[in-house]
């Protein structure tokens, strides 16, 4: 019995919680119109979400390319088919892991600081100071946050793809002999702009919305305690986490189920 | 913690950063580079069987890329596939003889069509037909009926052997 009490009680809390969320998510989009009256604001913040993220990301996305490099080369050679080890790289990168990876890289780098930030100004009551002196924190903080993030994102993940690519042509043509010709020429021939690139930038803009979205609302409804804080951080991880590979799923079998 | 000038040209380096990966991803590692955006014409062949040829195949010349595949249709009526080519204006001058066929790229590769030039003096045109057409080599049948030739010579020689022992 205390099972299914438990049950109800978690299912209504869930559900006034997405209510809230939905509620905030109108909020920050109405706030956004002050954003670009001042552009200074989200500069800063484009700033703290995008540049420091800079590094991580070029690293990981190198990084990732070459592993790609490597484990390709490896299989295509048993096939005889090493020069596709350019299609298989670019492909994989551009329409999954470069948004997917850099969404997680990004909900861990900048998500996280983004909730401990706020959940922070909330406990030290910052924002209701703001509120006190009539300034709405929603439009001064939250709306040039995300926005910011919203931006970041599909930048990032290009560069992660673009990073990821040639690193995987350095470990190919560099390290394991696949001609650098084939290498580019069977990648362009294979990949579609449109088919390709320009849905995984419309992945990373839905994922860079979700997680900018989850890690403010995070912070902005934290208990305002230093433990507060701290669950909703790690919160704020795990539901990026959950919410990009699910709806990268979706996405994928939207754009590329009919062909 | 007060703007500053450095932090602005961070921010500026980092959007630029992002939008030239942007740029390569689509001129470097994609198809758009190669996109002709010019006029194109169209001609229409009837092939018997249009194998594993899509949308957006290319249609090449003497291994040199002239268009690409516009639409494949089956006509219900002669059991054919028709399939329709956008080939790039400059090259106007090929004969309206000329032959089309799908060919595959490498054993397992794409297959495109590929168009023969033949000898006539009048070019083919927008709405042109191609009356000369090969069909793709569908390697199902071509290995089924290798198999049952060789079968059917293996059936023949036991019953000589046996002969000749006898």
């Amino acid at each position: 019995m205390e099972f299914f009490r438990y049950l109800g009680a978690s299912t209504r809390a869930g559900f006034t919680k997405l209510g809230r969320a939905s509620y905030f998510l109108i909020e920050i989009l109405s706030g956004l119109g002050s954003v670009i009256v001042r552009p200074r604001l989200l500069l800063k913040q484009l700033h703290s979400v995008g540049v420091l993220s800079f590094l991580i990301i070029v690293i990981s996305g190198l990084f990732v390319g070459m592993v790609l490099g490597l484990q390709g080369f490896y299989i295509l050679s048993r096939f005889g088919a090493e020069e596709t080890l350019g299609v298989m790289v670019a492909a994989s990168l551009v329409r999954e892991l470069g948004p997917v990876v850099a969404a997680l890289l990004f909900a861990g780098r900048a998500g996280s600081a983004l909730t401990a930030e706020i959940g922070l100004m909330k406990a030290t009551e910052q924002l209701s100071g703001m509120e006190m002196m009539a300034i709405d924190p929603i439009k001064r903080i939250i709306s040039p946050r995300f926005l910011a993030g919203f931006l970041s994102m599909p930048l990032l993940a290009a560069l992660f793809s673009a990073v990821g690519i040639i690193g995987g042509q350095l470990v190919g043509s560099g390290l394991l002999g696949v001609d650098d010709g084939a290498y580019w020429s069977q990648m362009q021939a294979t990949l579609d702009f449109k088919h390709d690139i320009i849905n995984g930038v419309v992945k990373s803009v839905v994922f860079g919305f979700v997680t900018s979205w989850i890690a403010l609302f995070e912070g902005y409804d934290a208990i305002p305690t230093a433990e507060g804080v701290s669950r909703a951080t790690t919160r704020t991880v795990v539901n990026s986490a959950f919410s990009i590979l699910g709806l990268d799923f979706i996405l994928t079998a939207l754009m590329f189920g009919e062909h | 913690m007060p703007h500053t000038h450095t932090q602005d040209t961070l921010v500026g380096l980092f959007v630029a950063t992002g939008i030239a990966s942007l740029f390569f991803l689509g001129l470097q590692v994609s198809n758009l580079s190669s996109l002709s955006h010019g006029d194109t014409y169209e001609i229409t062949a009837r092939f018997s069987n249009s194998g594993g040829l899509k949308v957006k195949s290319s249609v090449s010349a003497a291994g040199v890329k002239i268009g690409s595949v516009k639409a494949i249709t089956f006509d219900p009526k002669t059991y054919e596939s028709v399939v329709k080519m956008d080939i790039d204006a400059q090259y106007k001058t090929l004969p309206d003889d000329s032959s089309a066929s799908v060919y595959t790229a490498g054993l397992l590769g794409e297959q495109y069509v590929s168009l023969d030039g033949g000898g006539s003096s009048e070019f083919l045109k927008n709405g042109s037909k191609i009356e000369i057409t090969n069909s793709a080599l569908v390697l199902e049948k071509a290995l089924g009926q290798f198999l049952f030739k060789s079968a059917e010579e293996k059936k023949a020689t036991p019953v000589d052997d046996k002969k000749g022992k006898k």
